[in-house]
């Protein structure tokens, strides 16, 4: 699996790239000609709007442009897990991780437990299974950290850079 | 689970087809209909009714919150008393710049946290100021603590089912 790179010192080349990710974080029209719609509020073409977003994809500044589904709301469940990987096996337990198609996102953090994930499945056994599957291919226990209460979630980042 | 939205098998295609991302092209919804075999103005409804269910939280760009100047994350744990984490999480859930909060189960004895709240800003000190203002509003009421901060996104390709 490729790993993305963390861009150092990326900037956007334009106000109007800024725009569109701030302005486009939600809210995108349902309608006909969704695009066009789109870009009249940011005062550009349908045309430009296209351009743009598939460079910021191409770019990796954006990691999808689409619906962000809620899996819990239709039966499913997200659990936050982390592995206490060794610095010498990491880039091979990394892409035993990131081989599970369950597996949404996967960050490096600075701690003994230095691998943290997040599991998404249509069901709630399905956790149980990805749990049980990347303790068998790597070895390694999973801690599981499945969400007690949630108190607040609203990820909208405004671009600064 | 009662109170669940049912989806039925369109809705699921359309997720199935949508996961990746919405199509640039001018018509995007008449051109995912075609791929299921459904009418542009239904997949419209469809998406419609699955934003008001809350199956689908939003539609619109998902950056990489790196490129876009957002180079720190910090996920940010505290040690509180099981008693008193709901009213404190809904005091560090309120702060401005928390963008997720969760209470969480402990891994005893080598994880003590139950209370998660994630921090982004443009460099460490950024995020260690943040989680300066956590720490204030907690006081004596938080016995231990740390901050895992993220030093690479290894996949973050978002839910597939």
């Amino acid at each position: 699996m490729p790993e993305l790179d963390v861009p150092q010192g990326h900037s956007l080349r334009s106000a109007v790239d800024r725009q569109i990710i701030d302005k486009l974080q939600g809210d995108f029209p349902l309608c006909e000609r969704p695009y066009a719609e789109a870009a009249e509020r940011l005062g550009i073409t349908e045309n430009e709007l296209l351009a743009r977003l598939q460079r910021l994809l191409d770019d990796k500044v954006l990691t999808r442009f689409g619906p962000m589904v809620q899996i819990e709301r239709m039966g499913g469940a997200f659990v936050l897990a982390a592995l206490a990987v060794p610095e010498g096996r990491y880039g091979e337990v990394t892409g035993l991780v990131n081989a599970l198609p369950q597996v949404a996102h996967n960050y490096r953090r600075e701690h003994a437990l230095n691998m943290w994930f997040v599991l998404a499945t249509e069901t709630p056994q399905g956790i149980a299974e990805a749990i049980a599957k990347i303790e068998r291919d790597t070895g390694l226990p999973v801690y599981a950290f499945p969400k007690e209460r949630e108190y607040f979630v609203e990820m909208k980042l405004a671009a600064r850079a | 689970m009662s109170g669940l939205p049912r989806l039925d098998e369109i809705d699921r295609a359309l997720i199935v087809a949508t996961q990746g991302g919405l199509p640039l092209v001018a018509r995007p919804y008449q051109a995912i209909g075609e791929q299921i075999g459904i009418a542009g103005d239904e997949v419209v409804c469809r998406l419609q009714a699955m934003l008001q269910s809350g199956i689908i939280r939003r539609i619109g760009a998902v950056p990489n919150h790196y490129a876009i100047g957002w180079t720190a994350n910090g996920m940010t744990v505290w040690d509180v008393a099981d008693e008193r984490v709901d009213e404190l999480g809904a005091r560090v859930g309120a702060l401005e710049f928390v963008t997720h909060c969760y209470r969480r189960p402990r891994a005893l004895p080598d994880w003590p946290y139950n209370l998660f709240a994630m921090v982004h800003g443009a460099s460490r000190v950024e995020v260690a100021d943040k989680a300066a203002v956590i720490a204030t509003l907690l006081g004596a009421e938080c016995r231990a603590n740390e901050i895992l901060l993220s030093t690479r996104i290894l996949k973050k390709s978002g839910l597939r089912i």
